[in-house]
């Protein structure tokens, strides 16, 4: 995120995006080959499982940081459009003195 | 099921389906958007009055087992702020209608506002951390897109800086989010307050609520983390983002307010101290960069930075009446604040610009202009009795009696600050109102032809304006309320017991 060039910002915008999913996912201590269903005889959920909620937090996560990404993209592409540039370093008219 | 609650969500959520639906039918649209803010408001106090009388409000979004599934709350701290943003939506409402000419942008410009308004009502009731990250976001890609309508090169600029930082802050956020789930297991933010205490390491949750903090105090604009403020507010016109420029920061404020008090209280960890050394370098910094600037919005836009110390330096006081000024000041500062930018985009219709050097005579050509000028400027400096000297009075005074030599500083430091916002006013006023006009001698405005020619501008200068009076001469009933709440929460048990006690 911290390169000059438009499009590295998004890459870096999306890089870090999928690492904090990544991180979250974690966090639900994932276990190999054991669902998280609670079988016919049993009453509760039998250790060791992977706790499911951090999951659904990563679906609603990725839809959200798609839409914000999505956004982004148009809006570099329409600041390269007007100002004829893509280097952040050059986009500073709007915090002049003037 | 709580009527008033689903009211203040649903109310904004169908305006905006009923607003895409009639795009591009710009009359129907408008009488929607009349009939929907002046409901949302209604709700809002609606709300305010059953809290009032019955004390916090619950929802159980979907009735699931307590715990798991979303819940909204409303205690007296978000119902304040939602009479707040209820009222600013109404007044930004009527000013956008007559600012904005063009029939295109007002209808892309109306659906946008009213999802908006949604993000803004559901922040300020997530009982959930999850699902106050959910609100922002709505709340930001709704801000995203009207700071880009009419995409100009300042504009687009802008708002590519903005849209970065914010989404750095949303993954602060969720990284946060990770963490206390990891050590609690919940989101809910009164269950997270139960079983925080009992984690067994307990420099973890310090690293979360460091997270949050920066998440916030983007949102808020601290110093250090505040550029992208002045870089965005001053770009788009005033009439699409006035309810932004409004309550965004202040949604940050909020967000901080709950978070360091319900869920992990300040009082005595590391970042009490941090954050007190930050409010003092935000208020310094943002009054100084507002004295370099020689436009209209970009000296209002630095002391948004400076007013937000203020805020930050009740909330790191940690007393309940420095707390709760804070809150008093956060009301005080939205309406004047708003006000002044208002104020600002008038003149800029009257004269074409917002360059201190191009402009002038505003005295001459419309007194009444100026005269609400200095209304809302006095009472943001704090010149007693306006509304910006009770709350500088409160933070003060909790500042002293607090008494330790770091907050007695910090608390000096904020009334040196006011004298600098004295001066930038002033700066203002001489340039915009005293000095003589440098395009020549204009004809004279009166208040009718001012109300002729930008109607729903006049009116809601004019309604914030002696809402401000009335809040400066009887300032007893609002402070009464945020003591009120501020004691609510920070009692924390209340709120603790009443969210896990909750029966569908």
């Amino acid at each position: 995120m911290l390169h000059r060039g438009m499009v590295k910002l998004i890459i870096g915008i999306m890089m870090l995006s999928y690492a904090t999913n990544l991180f979250i996912f974690l966090i639900a201590r994932i276990t190999r080959g054991v669902p998280a269903i609670i079988g016919q005889t049993e009453e509760k959920l039998i250790p060791p499982y992977a706790d499911p909620i951090p999951q659904a937090l990563i679906l609603t996560a990725i839809v959200i940081g798609f839409g914000i990404q999505a956004f982004a993209i148009v809006l570099i592409r329409k600041v390269y459009k007007v100002t004829g540039t893509s280097d952040m370093g050059m986009l500073n008219s709007s915090e002049k003195v003037d | 099921m709580n009527i008033a609650i689903v009211l203040t969500i649903t109310i904004p959520l169908f305006s905006a389906i009923a607003m895409l639906a009639a795009w591009n039918r710009t009359r129907l649209q408008v009488v929607i958007g009349g009939i929907s803010t002046l409901s949302y408001l209604a709700s809002t106090i609606w709300l305010l009055v059953v809290v009032k009388v019955n004390g916090i409000q619950l929802l159980n979004v979907g009735n699931w087992p307590k715990g798991f599934g979303i819940m909204l709350v409303a205690d007296p701290m978000s119902s304040l702020y939602l009479v707040l943003c209820a009222f600013m939506a109404l007044m930004a409402y009527w000013y956008a209608l007559s600012y904005i000419k063009s029939k295109t942008s007002l209808s892309l410009f109306l659906p946008v506002f009213f999802s908006l308004i949604f993000g803004l009502s559901g922040t300020f009731l997530a009982g959930d951390l999850f699902n106050l990250y959910v609100w922002f976001e709505v709340m930001l890609v709704s801000s995203f897109v009207l700071f880009t309508i009419g995409a100009n090169r300042q504009q687009l600029e802008g708002s590519l800086k903005y849209v970065a930082i914010n989404v750095l802050s949303s993954t602060f956020f969720l990284v946060g989010i990770g963490l206390i789930y990891g050590l609690t297991g919940h989101l809910n933010m009164a269950y997270i307050a139960k079983t925080l205490p009992l984690v067994s390491n307990q420099q973890l949750p310090s690293i979360a609520a460091t997270f949050f903090f920066i998440s916030f105090g983007i949102k808020a604009a601290i110093f250090p983390l505040f550029f992208w403020l002045p870089a965005t507010y001053h770009t788009a016109p005033i009439g699409l983002t006035a309810l932004v420029v409004a309550m965004l920061t202040k949604v940050g404020i909020y967000a901080l307010t709950r978070f360091f008090t319900i869920v992990y209280p300040l009082q005595g960890t590391f970042l009490q101290t941090i954050m007190l050394i930050l409010a003092a370098l935000t208020m310094v910094i943002g009054v100084l960069g507002a004295a370099a600037q020689v436009d209209f919005r970009k000296i209002l836009s630095f002391h948004i930075v400076s007013q937000i110390g203020y805020m930050v330096m009740g909330l790191a006081i940690y007393t309940p009446l420095a707390i709760s000024g804070a809150l008093f000041f956060v009301v005080h500062n939205v309406l004047v604040k708003t006000n002044l930018f208002f104020i600002a985009g008038s003149v800029y219709r009257i004269s074409g610009s917002y360059k201190l050097k191009e402009l002038g005579g505003v005295i001459q050509q419309a007194p009444w202009l100026a005269l609400l000028f200095a209304i809302s400027a006095f009472s943001l400096t704090g010149i007693p009795p306006l509304s910006g000297f009770w709350g500088k009075y409160l933070l003060a005074r909790s500042g002293f009696e607090e008494g330790s030599s770091l907050v007695v500083g910090v608390t000096a430091i904020s009334l040196m600050v006011s004298l600098l916002t004295l001066f930038s006013m002033t700066k203002i006023w001489n340039e915009v109102f005293w000095k003589p006009n440098p395009a020549g001698e204009q004809s004279k405005l009166t208040l009718v032809s001012l109300m002729k020619t930008q109607p729903g501008m006049m009116l809601s200068i004019l309604t914030i304006s002696l809402l401000v009076l009335a809040i400066s001469f009887a300032p007893e009933s609002l402070i009464n309320w945020c003591n009120d709440s501020i004691s609510f929460i920070l009692e924390r048990n209340g709120y603790i017991d009443s969210v896990i006690g909750y029966k569908n």
